[in-house]
């Protein structure tokens, strides 16, 4: 689906991406953490074609993203940007989220079905009318993944979509994901939102410094204070709850607020 | 007198059909640290920009109702004037940086005060210092990462001395290590400069032992305000989508099966604290 092997890149005498492999495979859903410039974005820019590998290759769909325009990639791969304000340019936003099907071509009832679609899927009817510039940052980062879900790609890469978004929001994100998955989409998710992997992500990539540190299940790896560390992330709440208890034998690898509830009533149960 | 006063406050966007704020009263007294928060589209943003006059001044639309800060009417105040008063951060940092090395970036507002040379220099310093971005003062901005850029929009506005610092989402991009400093840097800031916080923010796990007081916006409307933790308590705040911390949720959790804790921990080791208390009962 993707394979990513020895990709090498660049920005002038800054290097973003260092020899960086990675497969993920159809129908997977993962997420992709890492410290604020470690190369996360430069990373996924390549799932579309945006960027052309320096040096080792990037296959999607088994063709090598430098044999395809990115107008080719992007009817197949939908890549919404960290900064909605990268992608929003039309006056109302129906129009915004019309704008891409219009582009692929598609016929007017197909357009107007899926508008609406995308737009009572991201909870925007209300505000179809409005101007994307009238609406708050959240809101408008809704209008960028409307735009994007409305043309159906096959591959949905989002960047940082929790910026912004209230816990509501991040749920109704969650169960989109879900729904995605349930699709046979793939989905890639670039976030520092380590709440929102612990509780939705079966598998995390972490990027340090343009290199891939870690690669599996995320239980795993979001309880080892190591990678962790390098990362410049934060263990969630519950995990640092638990190393807070391991005195008392509550396994240090704890991610959900259940497992935790379940480990504290063992240990003062025989006080009750 | 309070620093930031607001009386029948409610603003619409020029164009827009909705009200985005409306019966906003609201007094915030000088040297406090305020959290805003609420669910997406609630008007936090649209509050920020009261403070700075960006609303009425920049944006139009329609204010009605009064808004004081440092005794001047917002109404009645240039930005020009009021933007010695209140520095504004915003989640995307890009947007507030434009020259060429941070060093100048952080210059650029002591230099449009007139301020003598020495004395710029010397907040430069200051400012580089108090956030930790020494090792960056030669860099472009441009070429920083975003949390670095965010670091260098702090210090600039550091670097005017103002009396009220509101920042919008300011960790929004930040990878959590980042976000984490640059909430003790605030709290830092706040003790060492007597400055006025006000800090809108989702990621409420980090800044609930930071903050003196909550306040949860809802459609417009400001429905609670209070100590953080009592706020953080009330069914409502769950209830319109805002994130309860975990460490909170999981004391509400532990009382439904009558696990009582002696107080509302605010972080892990609180947890850990509280814990050992019902050990030792």
């Amino acid at each position: 689906m993707i394979e990513v092997r020895g990709l090498w890149y660049s920005y002038g005498e800054i290097v973003a991406l260092r020899n960086v492999s990675l497969k993920i495979e159809l129908g997977e859903v993962v997420a992709i953490m890492g410290e604020n410039g470690a190369g996360k974005t430069t990373l996924i820019k390549h799932f579309n074609g945006l960027l052309k590998p320096q040096r080792g290759y990037v296959k999607v769909f088994g063709v090598d993203t430098r044999e395809v325009t990115v107008a080719e990639l992007s009817r197949r791969v939908g890549l919404i940007f960290q900064n909605p304000d990268h992608q929003l340019f039309a006056e109302t936003v129906w129009d915004e989220i019309a704008f891409a099907l219009k582009n692929f071509g598609f016929p007017k009832d197909v357009i107007e079905r899926r508008v609406e679609w995308a737009l009572k899927l991201l909870d925007l009817y209300s505000l179809k009318d409005e101007s994307p510039f009238a609406l708050s940052g959240g809101e408008r980062k809704r209008v960028a993944i409307a735009s994007v879900l409305s043309y159906d790609p096959d591959i949905i890469i989002f960047d940082e979509p929790t910026v912004g978004q209230d816990y509501a929001q991040k749920e109704r994100l969650a169960q989109l994901i879900k729904l995605l998955q349930s699709q046979g989409k793939t989905v890639v998710v670039v976030t520092h939102d380590i709440e929102f992997v612990a509780e939705n992500f079966p598998r995390v990539v972490v990027l340090s410094r343009g290199e891939v540190i870690a690669d599996g299940a995320t239980r795993k790896i979001l309880t080892d204070n190591e990678i962790l560390e390098k990362a410049r992330l934060l263990p969630p709440q519950v995990t640092q709850i638990a190393w807070e208890l391991s005195d008392f034998g509550v396994p240090r690898d704890l991610l959900w607020l259940p497992e935790i509830r379940d480990a504290i009533l063992k240990i003062v149960g025989g006080r009750l | 007198m309070p620093i930031i006063e607001m009386r029948n406050v409610a603003y619409r966007y020029p164009g827009s059909n909705r009200i985005a704020i409306r019966d906003i009263n609201l007094k915030i007294e000088a040297g406090e640290y305020v959290v805003i928060t609420g669910p997406s589209g609630c008007g936090k943003t649209t509050l920020c920009r009261c403070f700075n006059g960006l609303i009425p001044h920049f944006y139009g639309g329609d204010l009605e109702g009064e808004i004081y800060v440092v005794g001047l009417s917002v109404k009645d105040t240039p930005t020009s004037t009021l933007a010695q008063h209140v520095g504004m951060v915003f989640q995307d940092p890009e947007s507030q940086l434009f020259l060429l090395t941070v060093e100048r970036e952080i210059a650029f507002g002591p230099e449009n005060l007139g301020l003598p040379r020495e004395e710029i220099a010397a907040r430069v310093e200051e400012a580089l210092e108090l956030i930790g971005i020494q090792h960056l003062r030669d860099r472009s901005p441009h070429e920083l990462s975003g949390g670095e850029q965010q670091k260098v929009a702090i210090a600039a506005c550091i670097a005017m001395k103002p009396k009220i610092l509101v920042l919008d989402e300011p960790t929004a991009n930040l990878d959590p290590r980042s976000a984490w400093d640059i909430l003790h840097v605030l709290s830092d800031l706040r003790r060492k400069l007597d400055v006025t916080i006000v800090l809108v923010e989702h990621r409420l796990d980090m800044v609930v032992n930071h903050a003196d007081r909550f306040i949860v916006m809802n459609e417009g409307r400001i429905i609670l305000d209070g100590l953080p933790c009592e706020v953080l308590l009330n069914p409502m705040v769950a209830n319109i989508g805002v994130g309860v911390p975990k460490v909170i949720r999981l004391y509400d959790e532990l009382r439904k099966y009558n696990v009582n804790l002696n107080f509302v921990p605010l972080s892990s080791a609180d947890f850990k604290r509280a814990v050992l208390e019902v050990l030792s009962r």
